[in-house]
């Protein structure tokens, strides 16, 4: 389970470019749970999904995982907890290494590394086994260097790396912004399908709100660094977009009214 | 040339391939532009001959050097990743901090070796010439180092080390320190140079402050020289290419300096060093060129090859 409670992140504080990214965020992800987030640019979906990977650390605010607090933590630090999907197919692997040597990589994540090979028969087999089920022949390129791979074929790797050891969350960061529409497709059946096998507590960052819709069992919204919509079950089932932008608009219409409020 | 000129070059240019090899871990495999080897080198000499003279075995005077390099070394790590500061400047601070602890290491700017016990001499075998038992061991000894580095780099420690260097954002979110590997990354780096640098000064009968000059220059034409010949993915490949870069380097160095009519003297060492790395920067750029002019050459088409 995923507990952050009063996130703030604030960028060039006290300077005249000063940007508030987060802005008192709550929200409580429930083990196994696959939800959505939506929200424009700058609403804080980057900045909330770096919290959470340890790449920025809030300003102020809690981030537990399973009850483990790990607000303190940096990035390197809490990857025994957290695995992570990046939005550039290049990021999230390393181009110079060979498909094999990623995945060893991931293989160790968030455990000490020893002097032993970091690739041996046995792995190479569980590897083989792991690439056979994307049906992209990678499973006999093995020693074939990962940046001779597609942008498509380089994030499904990255996905299948993310699964390799357990983790308390899957954060999956506009994963398949970067690919074509069929290879997104391809890509997001994927992620639902090694979601759903592992059972995984996932959080997966779109801007399109079809895909917030179509996958996961929770979608939440942010604006100006807070949540400020949440929907599932029942009344998120006949939801279509234009309900899902109507209640933005009114939520929004709302939220500019109280701070005019303020303001008054 | 005569056999002792070529196995003198050969000599000294495997002492460089050491060098090489540490400038290959770190501009290379961890991405970090150090210049510390400048100093490096001749902080190894220093240690080296200082506790030799002292009456120290000269093996454990030679590890002692490797020890106080790779020191060195995690000190321009430590000021890069814990202080912020640049890496070159970084480097360069050291370097020039070091040219003082050299002085005071040795006391004087040159320590003489002439007859005192070295590894060399302590490894003498009677009936073989010194000018060909040096050459041997120092390539065993690179060999070794080149095995070792091969080895790690196969290991999950070695390859979480060149995730640092290739994708460092990467290398966090899979659990790996960053920080840490650039340290140990350049203590290794700088402490095989020292090595160099102990073996250097025991080779050539002495350390002196200033031995070090070029040092990084000499390591980084060594290494370009070896990629432009043996260019390979391979790692392994890629550490012989250092060792191989760095004996032919010196090797055309001696070639240049022994040719008289050119009228090159030994003082216009670091000249031609330049200028040999400055053109070996520019082959990869000038082979693209040549590339290119051959495919904007217009192809016969299989119709005119028919008719």
């Amino acid at each position: 389970m995923l507990e952050a409670r009063g996130l703030t992140i604030t960028f060039n504080a006290g300077t005249p470019i000063e940007n508030r990214a987060l802005r008192g965020l709550d929200l409580t992800i429930a083990t196994g749970q696959f939800i959505t987030v939506i929200g424009s640019n700058g609403a804080g979906k980057s900045t909330f999904l770096n919290a959470l990977s340890g790449d920025l650390l809030v300003d102020s605010g809690s981030i537990k995982l399973d009850g483990q607090d790990v607000t303190r933590l940096t990035a390197w630090q809490r990857s025994h907890l957290v695995a992570r999907v990046f939005q550039d197919p290049l990021a999230g692997t390393c181009e110079a290494l060979t498909i094999e040597e990623n995945m060893a990589l991931a293989w160790r994540r968030g455990t000490t590394r020893s002097l032993r090979f970091a690739v041996n028969s046995k792995l190479r087999e569980l590897f083989r086994e792991k690439l056979r089920l994307l049906d992209l022949g990678l499973e006999n390129r093995l020693a074939d260097r990962i940046g001779l791979l597609s942008g498509g074929q380089r994030q499904a790797v990255s996905l299948l790396m993310a699964s390799l050891q357990p983790s308390k969350i899957l954060l999956l960061d506009e994963h398949t912004a970067a690919l074509d529409p069929k290879t997104a497709a391809f890509v997001l059946e994927l992620t639902a399908r090694i979601v759903d096998e592992a059972k995984l507590t996932a959080m997966m960052v779109t801007h399109s709100m079809r895909q917030a819709l179509d996958h996961g069992s929770r979608t939440v919204m942010l604006h100006e660094g807070q949540v400020i919509l949440d929907v599932s079950g029942s009344k998120r089932q006949g939801m279509d977009v234009p309900d899902l932008l109507q209640m933005f608009e009114r939520t929004r219409g709302e939220a500019l009214s109280d701070d005019a409020l303020l303001l008054a | 040339m005569s056999l002792i000129a070529i196995l003198g070059a050969l000599e000294v240019g495997l002492i460089f391939g050491l060098v090489a090899l540490g400038v290959h871990l770190s501009f290379r495999i961890i991405n970090f532009a150090d210049l510390t080897v400048d100093a490096s080198f001749p902080l190894g000499g220093a240690v080296a001959a200082t506790l030799i003279v002292l009456g120290w075995n000269p093996f454990a005077a030679t590890a002692i050097a490797f020890a106080s390099g790779a020191l060195s070394g995690w000190i321009t790590g430590w000021l890069n990743v814990r202080l912020k500061i640049l890496q070159l400047l970084a480097g360069i601070l050291v370097m020039i901090s070091l040219y003082s602890v050299n002085l005071r290491i040795m006391g004087k700017p040159n320590v003489a070796l002439i007859s005192e016990p070295t590894v060399f001499s302590m490894l003498a075998i009677e009936g073989i010439p010194e000018y060909v038992l040096k050459p041997l061991i120092l390539l065993v000894v690179a060999l070794a180092a080149k095995l070792v580095l091969d080895f790690y780099f196969a290991s999950e420690a070695g390859l979480a080390m060149r995730a640092t260097g290739s994708n460092p954002r990467m290398a966090r979110s899979q659990g790996i320190s960053t920080d840490r590997h650039t340290l140990i990354g350049l203590a290794l780096s700088n402490g095989l140079v020292a090595l160099a640098g102990a073996l250097f000064a025991q080779s050539q009968g002495g350390a002196d402050v200033s031995m070090g000059i070029g040092t990084i220059v000499i390591g980084l034409a060594a290494v370009i020289v070896g990629e432009t010949l043996l260019p390979s993915r391979s790692l392994a490949v890629a550490t012989l290419a250092c060792l191989l870069g760095a004996s032919l380097y010196r090797f055309f160095i001696a070639l240049a300096l022994n040719i008289d009519f050119i009228g090159l003297k030994a003082q216009d060492l670091n000249l031609v060093t330049a200028v040999l790395v400055g053109l070996a920067l520019l082959m990869p750029a000038y082979r693209q060129k040549i590339r290119k002019a051959r495919l904007r050459r217009p192809q016969p088409s299989k119709e005119s090859a028919n008719a």
